[in-house]
């Protein structure tokens, strides 16, 4: 038996160590730490509620978009405001954006780079991979780059600027589209949609979408060379590579929902679970410490109650994330819960018959890409120039609200507590504090910390190649972890 | 083509106690885009927390052939603040894999950089990061808010010369970071072109009211009263861009937008202590009706002179058009042909 610690984990988003006991050549245990702590909690503490729309994008450079709409929904939710069409479609779209950017950024600049080390020299498809995905030399890199700095023009137009943006607020969103600027959104996810198609999938969005077996993806990888688009590409390593053996787990997997209509929401909210659907209760979730290295909090406790104190000494601590749960159990959550939980047909396939692992992951944010481009399309198009974008409301000096959506790489809680017109208690609980928590009151072990056992950790590896795969594969965001 | 071996300049990007978004935003670099620009500037990224492909060990490695001056550090971007908190041992934030704390590696590196840049506000005044109560005694390289010093002390020099380059903004625009360095690694960068927040005057000799798309409704005082409206956002919605200094309305963010453009205040993001105004964001305090926190260089009495003179003379145009989230009355065309 040996132990390792891994790290700085790069290409994620933040600071990430990993440590890891090996037994003959596999992972047997896994201990998953957050080294960084910010205190944004203690920080908006005692200030004025709306103020939580300035510092919370500020929780976070890749998903702020989200950490924005979490904190204006939750707000909304105390003032009991209803957001104009306008407000729905025009934050849906500056949603839209970065949750699509940030799968496209995973796969291209934080993933696939992985495939084109040193270790692969050796298989027959290394050459080319290397050419095309090798870290920042290979040429999808700069032209990725491109792609999408050309499709952030979204957020130029209708957010001013990425990130860290003021234009989503409880009452919609600050910015009134003209009809030429709705054309020119047109234009710039037609840009876009060229690059998905001709690049990434090298086929049109709706017949990636028609996929909806295993064998029918099969049959569809097999009708072109790999080379032929980036997603075959990815196909053929996955075989290669047997992908879906890597990181595997069984855990409930939950979605909060996102992205809402007039019928509903795109991607609904609720929880999956050995083939069975069930509702959500946001009342069963909580946040335990036991293994953290905070204090003031004797058990678990719902994020309305949740204290946030940091204190660097506890001995059974090993990271500065909690450890959230529902009703008691880890879960797991990302774009293969949320397709999962939707039902898309293709994800639940591949979930029933293989888990959530390394390939069923990054396949479940391939192809939540077409399923979010072409709803944005239909809420550009339903934008209605002249008519209101935001209303303004009074909020009321006494009141608790809850905002839950979904950041690109999973549910994303805000929960605050109003008095006297003051922030009394504000809670953030992120994807991330879901997918890297570290063991519970009962040891349960957080959803990576399960996944990583059994992943092959050679001694002549010093950085186990596996483990890079089946760590990034959850699209880690580690500065929304602690916060 | 790259340029020629003798003028490569190495560039190491650490990410200290911020959120990544100046990193991020810096993706967003186009025409050309991040990788072309550096490349064609000569510039090697010795190691990005985002792009490279070393992790682990071979990171590790790279730091140590660093310190051992192998490898020529030519600049040292840090982003983000630095946490010296709980007591000083700065355990908020250890360097992951090395058992030391992030604040120890920013204080050696400085000592080895040629240039060392702080990127993005956290990292040069302390930001965000120190809002509150600052519970993590975070502050920037040479800044803690307004006072000389930070992590590195007043006295820190880089290898050239030079104090800690503070390419403030939460986040930074693109071009700010990337025209700095290219402009170091061109050479001829000196304290001349550093502001007196050491900031670098090519983006900081402006103000974010210059270009301001708002500014007929500026000069007429015709104001928004709530966010999504098209008028001027100095009376009422705590804008402050007549104090900010930054190009954002004169150099596009993602193709085209700014703060502003984008319906909502300046909040003066590229300056110390933004993060605490002393009052709410996005609402203008006043005295006596009067806003407090007029433009920088105009005699009080004088702005409030002009703007009765001028709220006086508001077009209708402009009066209508401030107060909705489109343009609810045009120009006037002048004589009109009648239609055939």
């Amino acid at each position: 038996m040996s132990r390792r610690i891994l790290g700085p984990f790069n290409r994620v988003e933040g600071d990430l160590e990993v440590k890891l006991e090996i037994r003959d050549d596999r992972v047997s245990e896994a201990w998953v730490t957050s080294p960084m702590y910010r205190g944004f909690e203690q920080m908006l503490h005692g200030r004025d509620p709306r103020d939580a729309l300035v510092y919370t994008p500020r929780v976070c450079g890749i998903c702020s978009v989200s950490q924005s709409v979490a904190a204006a929904n939750a707000l909304g939710a105390i003032q009991g405001v209803v957001r104009p069409p306008n407000g729905e479609l025009a934050i849906n779209l500056i949603h839209g954006c970065e949750n699509l950017a940030d799968h496209f950024t995973h796969f291209y600049l934080f993933f696939m780079p992985d495939f084109a080390r040193e270790a692969y020299r050796q298989r027959s498809w290394y050459d080319e991979v290397a050419a095309r995905f090798k870290a920042v030399r290979g040429s999808a890199a700069s032209q990725t780059m491109s792609a999408r700095a050309g499709f952030m023009h979204i957020m130029g137009l209708l957010a001013g600027k990425w990130p860290h943006s003021l234009a989503i607020q409880p009452g919609g969103s600050t910015r009134g589209v003209e009809i030429h600027e709705k054309m020119r959104l047109l234009a710039i996810l037609a840009g876009f949609r060229n690059f998905l198609e001709q690049q990434l999938f090298g086929d049109s969005l709706e017949r990636m979408l028609e996929l909806e077996s295993g064998r029918q993806l099969q049959a569809w990888f097999a009708e072109q060379a790999p080379g032929q688009s980036d997603f075959r590409r990815f196909l053929q390593l996955a075989l290669d590579l047997k992908l879906e053996e890597l990181g595997r787990t069984d855990l409930r997997l939950m979605s909060y929902g996102v992205y809402p209509g007039s019928g509903g929401e795109l991607f609904r909210r609720g929880t999956w679970c050995a083939g069975n659907g069930a509702p959500l209760r946001p009342e069963d979730i909580s946040e335990d410490i036991s293994h953290s290295w905070m204090e003031g909090q004797a058990e678990p406790q719902h994020p309305y109650k949740g204290v946030t104190l940091p204190d660097a000494d506890p001995a059974s601590g090993y990271t500065w994330c909690k450890a959230p749960r529902l009703a008691g159990e880890a879960v797991e959550v990302g774009a293969v819960a949320r397709q999962t939980v939707d039902g898309q047909p293709l994800i639940r396939e591949l979930v029933a018959a293989t888990g959530s692992n390394v390939r069923n992951r990054v396949i479940a944010r391939l192809i939540e890409i077409p399923r979010i481009l072409l709803a944005m399309e239909a809420w550009c198009r339903e934008l209605r120039p002249k008519e209101p974008f935001c209303i303004t409301q009074e909020l009321p000096d006494q009141a608790q609200g809850a905002g839950m959506t979904e950041a690109a790489r999973g549910s994303l809680g805000h929960w605050v507590r109003v008095k006297n017109g003051r922030i009394i208690n504000y809670q953030i609980v992120a994807p991330t504090t879901w997918n890297f928590s570290p063991r519970d009151w009962t040891e349960q072990p957080g959803p990576l910390e399960q996944a990583l056992i059994g992943t092959p950790a050679g001694a002549d590896e010093s950085e186990p190649v596996a483990v890079q795969h089946v760590v990034r594969s959850f699209d880690p965001c580690m500065v929304c972890t602690v916060h | 083509m790259a340029a020629p071996e003798r003028n490569r300049f190495n560039l190491l990007w650490l990410q200290s106690g911020g959120c990544g978004g100046c990193s991020l935003s810096l993706l967003c670099a186009e025409a050309p885009d991040l990788v072309a620009t550096l490349s064609g500037a000569g510039i090697d990224l010795i190691w990005h927390p985002m792009l490279s492909e070393a992790s682990g060990s071979e990171m590790r490695e790279i730091l140590a052939k660093v310190m051992r001056r192998e490898i020529r550090l030519d600049a040292l971007c840090i982003e983000g603040a630095v946490k010296r908190g709980p007591k000083g041992s700065g355990r908020f934030h250890m360097l992951s894999g090395t058992g030391r704390p992030m604040m120890h590696w920013v204080r050696e590196l400085a000592q080895l950089a040629r240039y060392t840049l702080a990127i993005g506000t956290g990292a040069s005044f302390g930001g965000i990061t120190a809002g509150g109560d600052n519970p993590t005694d975070a502050c920037g390289l040479q800044y803690s808010e307004t006072n000389r010093g930070g992590l590195l002390g007043s006295a820190y020099l880089s290898g050239a010369g030079l104090p800690v380059i503070n390419v403030a903004g939460c986040p930074t625009h693109p071009n700010w970071v990337l025209d700095t360095l290219m402009h170091l690694a061109l050479g001829g960068f000196g304290r001349d072109d550093l502001d007196d927040w050491q900031r670098p005057r090519s983006y900081c000799d402006h103000l974010v009211h210059h270009g301001c798309p708002r500014n007929e409704f500026y000069e007429f005082k015709a104001s928004a009263q709530e966010l999504s409206q098209g008028g001027c956002m100095m009376e009422h919605l705590g804008c402050l861009g007549t104090q900010a200094h930054a190009d954002c309305n004169i150099r596009p963010w993602n193709g085209g937008g700014s703060c502003l453009k984008g319906g909502y205040a300046c909040v003066n993001c590229t300056q110390p202590g933004f993060q605490e105004p002393g009052h709410r964001f996005l609402e203008t305090p006043k005295i006596a009706g009067i806003p407090i926190g007029l433009p920088t260089d105009m005699p009080k009495a004088w702005f409030v002179a002009l703007a009765s003179l001028s709220k006086a003379a508001t077009p209708k145009r402009l009066r209508s058009n401030a107060h909705a989230d489109h343009i609810a009355v045009p120009p006037s065309c002048g004589k009109r042909e009648p239609h055939e």
